[in-house]
């Protein structure tokens, strides 16, 4: 059995090699016509390979047999599945989260707020995506055009007009908000994998449109000096602006959180989360299914367009290389990390994604091919997301049940 | 009059030219999704992966001296044999897996292996544009209509008509290409009828990755070159193809190909070059929006 799984490790192992010998082995210098051979490489991916290959083997066993891949201790895990519904953890763990984001700026760096708050920025508009993502199950690639609405209503309405930030806010997830339902209206009776390239098509476009429009939009050059958010035209440093919009974005992630976990429950929630189990199903119980993605739909282009108005006042410079598919996929590939549906965990990936490469700089030249892997492996292993999202329960305890539940906590 | 009709000749034959490359593209999607009825988003890699590794050998043979004819053939033999093991491994890598999941499960998979593969190409070679060697000989018979059809315009049109009349008649007659039709047909009936699905797949991704190869090595010696990101754009519109057509169905892949093909190049020439891509995308949005089931496409009636 082992030597089996030997053999066939070491078979991956060679055909891996085979495979990305050309692009991985072979490195052409075109200037001095001179061939560099990286074996070093081939090698060390054959012998990356054959580790891969028999964790790879193993894990398959381990779900052919039925078992979780990771074996805890019965104790840790029914510690972390009892942890959410006990008080001390429910209403101790976020407000020490909260206090930790609310104390941050004052004994970080300009730098680290900042990174922080690109972070944050992702984490709304991947709670913003989660909405049609995670709780419909409704694909959309084209995320990043509705950002880049946001971002140049206050680009172009400062430039041609003057608007400040706060005019433009509003403005702004306006915007998005007729983007979305002017897509939205046709495509929503799309089937799923239509629904997604639809979205993708819609999104070059959006970019392509700013790309060659030039004398409206600047082209590829973009708008610069965008004037960052101010505080009833209080005169402020950088370092206090800084500071400023990192309490705007918090603010305004909070204001997400609550807005989703309240939508979440509530009927139009309930209904998307029906869609997104069967679309058929949902129909025959009587919900609107077009109304209600539109719905959907219309509140996640509104969040992307009220992330880009402050992305582009936080970095006081747009132009469409920020808004390309890439960044759709980068948003999508949270939300697919976190957990379709789960704050906590889109909440997390979120910042994971963003931070890790920031703080581990050799990281961060694989960023993009680890997202990439990581979507995929997420789909094979764990396509409910790092935190699957829980479910909400009615339960009727009968009196028996609650005496043994109540002896099981106690124990 | 005379210099207006040939205007209009060079842009039908540049229009037939990018068209037929689309279709060949448009192939690999089509076969896929008449099979696994999954968007192979990976597919525009694969092409480009087949182009570099034509680049690579190229240039490996070149600087050995080996004369332009054997280039030709090695390289886009090379390109062609691995880029079918890179469809191969990919999808046993990142869909088989997910057979009998949900839906969406293997289409993000899909963009994640797209994704993945983009930016291996970065890292194991680079990001920049890279020239591509001139692999097409001259033909010395073209030059007198040399400013309506070049030699590379038209060795793309008869590699591509002869590669999908092959194609045709390997689905039509062959015992694989039966295979093939009747898993596409009903996938449970075939496997009741022994037929090896897995296989079938196997060589639906082959095929489809072969044909990608080949298009990717035509269109980079006829561009000039190449880099990592020109798989995204030319898979997006080979799939826009591949849709106008009627996605699943063979001939209309290569229908959509040339359709789209002309409209790119009739609209670059007659009104501005800006709106080429726009085009293609809004041509994709209108499409899946008015009739999704393409040209050539039959309309499915959704089962429960």
């Amino acid at each position: 059995m082992f030597k089996q799984r030997l053999l066939k490790a070491a078979l991956a192992s060679v055909w891996f090699m085979v495979l990305t010998f050309p692009l991985m082995g072979i490195q052409l210098n075109r200037v001095e016509n001179v061939i560099h051979w990286r074996f070093d490489r081939i090698a060390m991916l054959g012998a990356g390979i054959f580790v891969l290959a028999m964790l790879w083997h193993w894990c398959f066993e381990r779900r052919a047999l039925g078992l979780p891949l990771i074996k805890l201790p019965d104790k840790v895990v029914n510690t972390a599945y009892s942890l959410p519904s006990r008080p001390l953890f429910r209403r101790g763990l976020p407000a020490v989260i909260l206090m930790g984001m609310l104390l941050m700026p004052m004994v970080s760096s300009i730098y680290q707020t900042n990174i922080m708050i690109s972070a944050l920025l992702y984490v709304m508009l991947a709670l913003g995506l989660n909405i049609v993502v995670g709780l419909a199950g409704q694909l959309v690639l084209g995320y990043a055009a509705f950002y880049a609405v946001g971002a140049y209503t206050y680009g172009m309405l400062y430039e041609y007009f003057g608007l400040t930030f706060w005019v433009c806010l509003p403005l702004g997830g306006l915007a998005a908000v007729i983007a979305g339902f002017l897509l939205g209206l046709p495509v929503l009776g799309l089937r799923g994998d239509y629904l997604a390239i639809v979205t993708l098509g819609f999104g070059e476009i959006v970019r392509l449109l700013l790309l060659s429009q030039a004398d409206l939009t600047g082209g590829p050059a973009g708008i610069s000096n965008i004037p960052r958010p101010g505080f009833f035209g209080m005169e402020m440093s950088l370092d206090q602006v800084t500071t400023y919009i990192y309490y705007l974005v918090l603010g305004a992630v909070l204001l997400t959180i609550v807005v989703i976990s309240r939508l979440k429950n509530s009927r139009v929630g309930l209904a998307l989360q029906a869609l997104r189990e069967d679309e058929i199903a949902c129909e025959a119980m009587g919900v609107n299914t077009t109304r209600v993605k539109l719905s959907a739909f219309v509140l996640c282009s509104c969040w992307a367009g009220f992330a880009g108005v402050i992305f582009a006042a936080k970095t006081t410079y747009i132009n469409p290389a920020s808004f390309t598919f890439m960044e759709s996929a980068m948003i999508l590939s949270m939300v697919v990390l976190g957990g379709m549906g789960s704050i906590t965990g889109v909440v997390i990936a979120a910042m994971v994604l963003i931070l890790a490469p920031e703080y581990l700089r050799a990281f961060s030249e694989y960023r993009m091919l680890l997202f990439g892997a990581i979507m995929v492996l997420m789909m094979i292993f764990r396509p409910q997301g790092i935190v699957s999202s829980e479910r909400r329960r009615y339960r009727i305890p009968s009196e028996r049940q609650s005496a043994t539940e109540n002896k099981e906590l106690s124990a | 009059m005379i210099d207006e009709l040939l205007y209009f000749l060079e842009l039908f034959f540049g229009g037939l030219t990018r068209g037929s490359i689309y279709a060949l593209i448009a192939l690999g999607y089509t076969l896929v999704y008449g099979i696994i009825e999954l968007i192979n988003f990976a597919h525009g890699e694969i092409y480009m992966i087949g182009a570099f590794t034509a680049l690579i050998v190229a240039g490996v043979l070149g600087i050995y001296g080996f004369p332009a004819v054997a280039i030709l053939v090695i390289a886009s033999l090379a390109a062609v044999i691995w880029a079918a093991a890179y469809g191969f491994t990919v999808e046993k890598v990142a869909y088989k897996p997910l057979r009998g999941a949900s839906r969406l499960s293997p289409l993000i998979s899909a963009i994640g292996m797209s994704i993945f593969l983009q930016n291996y190409v970065i890292l194991a070679q680079t990001s920049d544009f890279v020239p591509f060697p001139q692999l097409l000989p001259d033909l010395p018979f073209l030059e007198h209509i040399g400013y309506i059809m070049g030699p590379s315009d038209f060795i793309i049109l008869v590699t591509s008509t002869l590669t999908m009349v092959s194609l045709t008649l390997f689905i039509r007659y062959s015992r694989m290409g039966k295979a093939m039709r009747a898993t596409a047909q009903n996938r449970t009936m075939a496997l009741l009828l022994g037929i090896d699905a897995n296989k079938v797949i196997s060589l639906t991704f082959i095929i489809g990755s072969g044909l990608a190869a080949i298009g990717g090595v035509l269109i980079a010696s006829h561009m000039g070159q190449v880099n990592f990101a020109i798989g995204f754009l030319a898979g997006l519109k080979a799939f826009t193809a591949a849709v106008l057509g009627g996605i699943g169905s063979v001939p209309g892949a290569m229908v959509g190909g040339i359709v789209l093909g002309l409209c790119e190049s009739f609209t670059t020439g007659y009104f501005s070059g800006d709106y080429e891509d726009v085009l293609a995308f809004g041509m994709l949005v209108l499409i899946l929006i008015f009739r999704p089931d393409g040209i050539l496409g039959k309309a499915k009636v959704q089962k429960v």
